[in-house]
């Protein structure tokens, strides 16, 4: 970087000039931001549409709170549940699926409640639970944290005890507290495979259809908030469902491994 | 250790190739709690002067309020102000939420109270000290002001500098109202609570390490320029 | 010419603090010219007596009327305290400060201080900061910084209590100087010396009240009270 450059960057923030290029704000979940992926779409975004999204990273619940109060142009969440509730309500115009990726169950490699032989999600939380193993639980409202619960429930199991705890906190720092404990967790993949402090956690399961998770970008309606920027959000739309993006989405590893699929369909 | 280890060579490597992120976060940080600490100066520091030289009925309460304000949790500040910002809020067509003013405002929300409080005392300390000159040489009140600001200017930079110290390592209300944003509104303060959420922990420490040479060192500059340590110079 | 702020009349002043009478009633015109010395014994009210006078006290019962609107003549008069107030500035900064106030721009005030620094004796240098000055130097840029407006009544309160003989001395000649310059001067003392010495008129309090107020000569030749007599021989009054 040379001082020209650094002036011009001192100058450029300084003064809050921004570069004529329109933005819109999209709030995403947690475990998209922490996979990485933004990083890479962001650019070509800007390159190919000339807009410039500015990423809230919140839980989906805080998104779709932020989608609903009209301080964000769109969400890209993954709660089917409540998203088709933010459409009812009249938040957003509509849903578009974009992609998915999956979840996993990371534990201490010791496995000491065998959750790695289970043939189903379902089998391996209720391995945890009736092993009463230490887990950590995000227990803030995201999209992560309401699959969690749903597999509880599908296991038939009411979680709670000594064992079970919530920290009510993102991606990131529910894994660090897991690996402090050296405790199981849910987690998405992404997340795990960028996350730098695994300890001693260990993959032990994935696979099952019911861990799959899908991404679906919400813009928010213009009739409810009029200043929302719907114009680039529907760009953003099209563009996110592009032959473009599906290269990108489908090229992103880590570590060698594929992370999302994509599945948007054409209008 | 080796996270500490790693952290600071991180941070030497860094800085050393003057890593065009870390600038504009550096930058960004300065911008905000820079402007954050010029507008509560320029409230707080004539508010304590005031509180100290006036007689009135509620001045003691004042002060109480004043002081009880100093420990208001920035969260709680940060909600507040996300509230009042949000576009359902009473301020929200400002659209102001999510934007390098809206985190301004809480901090100096929250760094108000610390530099009138401070300068409440000096000035308090002062006034005692100048009573009885200032009125046998029948100053008038904003004449009273004015000294008793301009004589006590290094406690005064001192209460300051306690605002902004306040102001560049906080993280729990500018994360609420700023948003964390990548390029619009990301300090070192959230970039450190977003690498330790990902297990970063040497990236973190890094951040962490040029936030304290950065507040070190606009405390030396600040000190220096005006010649505070320089023995007996006033 | 603007009128003089003279006289000043006090009318059964009478101040209390914390339910104490601490002075008064006291009655005394203040006029002419010369040097009044205020003596008595300690917490005998001199201190207070000079601080009404110039409106520096919240007085309880009677008034003091100076000829003019009290808060405004103040700025025509000047104290000395017995402790100097030393500002966080230069020597000629301090000195400087009442012609800043009245809006005089620094490069003239900062002359004219230098000039009297030099009239009061202060060899000090002035640009160093005032916290700097020996007794002796605080007391010089007291005087100096109470005649650079050139007051028409200069009130001192002991202020040569803690000096020694020489800075006395010196103090004195500058006082004779400004009486012979015509400002009216009241000031207390301890020194029954400096009292012989310097004054034109005499009030002795007791108890905070004035119990004689006289020429000089008349004073010292026969006091009226055994108070006074005491005092003046030194003697513990009972």
């Amino acid at each position: 970087m040379t001082l020209k450059t650094l002036l011009a960057t001192v100058s450029a923030i300084w003064l809050a000039t921004t570069a004529g290029a329109e933005e819109m704000k999209m709030a995403v979940t947690t475990s998209f931001a922490n996979s990485g992926l933004a990083e890479i779409l962001l650019p070509q975004i800007e390159k190919d549409t000339g807009i410039t999204v500015e990423l809230l990273v919140v839980g989906t619940g805080q998104a779709l709170k932020l989608g609903a109060a009209g301080d964000v142009d769109a969400v890209l969440v993954h709660a089917r549940a409540a998203e088709e509730k933010f459409i009812a309500d009249g938040n957003a115009t509509h849903r578009r699926e974009i992609m998915y990726n999956d979840f996993i169950v990371v534990g201490p490699s010791g496995d000491p409640a065998g959750a790695k032989a289970a043939t189903k999600a379902t089998e391996a939380f209720a391995s945890i639970a009736e092993a009463k193993a230490p887990f950590v639980s995000r227990g803030d409202d995201s999209g992560t944290h309401k699959a969690e619960l749903a597999i509880w429930d599908a296991a038939g199991v009411n979680p709670e005890g000594d064992w079970y705890k919530a920290v009510g906190q993102g991606m990131g720092a529910a894994l660090n507290t897991a690996a402090g404990m050296n405790a199981y967790i849910f987690a998405d993949r992404a997340s795990w495979l960028n996350f730098g402090n695994k300890g001693d956690l260990a993959l032990l399961f994935e696979g099952d259809p019911a861990l799959f998770n899908q991404y679906a970008y919400l813009p928010v309606n213009p009739e409810k908030h009029p200043h929302v920027k719907a114009d680039a959000a529907k760009a953003l739309e099209v563009w996110l469902t592009s032959d473009t993006a599906k290269g990108l989405i489908e090229g992103y590893t880590i570590a060698g491994q594929q992370l999302f699929t994509f599945n948007a369909q054409p209008m | 250790m080796n996270d500490i280890f790693q952290g600071l060579s991180q941070a030497m490597r860094l800085v050393l190739a003057f890593d065009p992120g870390l600038v504009e976060i550096t930058l960004r940080s300065l911008h905000v709690t820079v402007t954050a600490t010029l507008i509560a100066s320029a409230i707080g520091l004539p508010l304590g002067a005031w509180i100290a030289v006036n007689r009135f009925r509620l001045r003691r309460y004042a002060i109480a309020v004043l002081n009880a304000l100093m420990g208001l949790p920035p969260v709680v500040v940060g909600l507040f102000v996300y509230v009042i910002l949000s576009r359902a809020g009473p301020l929200g067509v400002l659209g102001l939420l999510f934007t390098p003013t809206a985190m301004i405002i809480a901090q100096v929300i929250i760094i108000t109270p610390i530099i009138a409080s401070i300068s409440h005392q000096a000035i308090r300390e002062l006034w005692a000290d100048y009573h009885d000159l200032l009125i046998s040489l029948h100053a008038s009140r904003s004449q009273r002001i004015g000294t008793l600001i301009w004589d006590g200017r290094r406690a005064l930079m001192t209460a300051a500098l306690a605002g902004f110290g306040r102001a560049i390592g906080e993280v729990g209300a500018i994360m609420i109202v700023g948003g964390n944003i990548d390029h619009a509104t990301r300090v070192l303060t959230t970039a450190i609570a977003l690498e330790t959420g990902k297990g970063d922990f040497a990236l973190a420490l890094a951040l962490g390490f040029v936030l304290i040479a950065l507040a070190i060192a606009v405390n030396l500059a600040l000190h220096i320029l005006s010649g505070t340590e320089r023995g007996s110079r006033w | 010419m603007v009128s003089p702020i003279l006289p000043l009349t006090l009318d059964a002043v009478e101040l209390r603090r914390g339910g104490k009478r601490i002075l008064g009633p006291v009655s005394l015109t203040l006029d002419g010219e010369g040097i009044t010395i205020v003596l008595g014994p300690n917490g005998s009210g001199k201190t207070s007596l000079l601080r009404a006078m110039h409106g520096l006290e919240w007085i309880n019962r009677g008034h003091a009327t100076w000829n003019g609107e009290a808060d405004s003549v103040r700025a025509r008069q000047a104290f000395v305290f017995q402790t100097p107030v030393l500002m966080r500035r230069s020597v000629l900064d301090c000195i400087a400060y009442p012609l800043r106030l009245d809006g005089i721009d620094r490069r003239r005030a900062r002359d004219r201080a230098a000039e009297l620094a030099v009239s009061v004796g202060l060899n000090a240098t002035l640009d160093a900061p005032a916290q700097v000055l020996s007794g002796g130097e605080r007391q010089k840029m007291a005087l100096a910084r109470a005649l650079i407006r050139a007051p028409e009544v200069l009130f001192l309160d002991e202020p040569c209590a803690n000096l020694d003989m020489a800075s006395t001395a010196e103090i004195e000649t500058i006082l004779a100087r400004t009486r012979d310059a015509g400002t009216r001067i009241v000031m207390s003392t301890h020194n029954i010396g400096q009292a012989r010495r310097l004054a034109d008129d005499v009030i002795f309090l007791h108890d905070g009240r004035i119990i004689e107020s006289a020429r000089r000569d008349a004073f010292f030749a026969g006091p009226g009270t055994l108070e006074a007599r005491a005092h003046i021989n030194g003697d513990l009054i009972p």
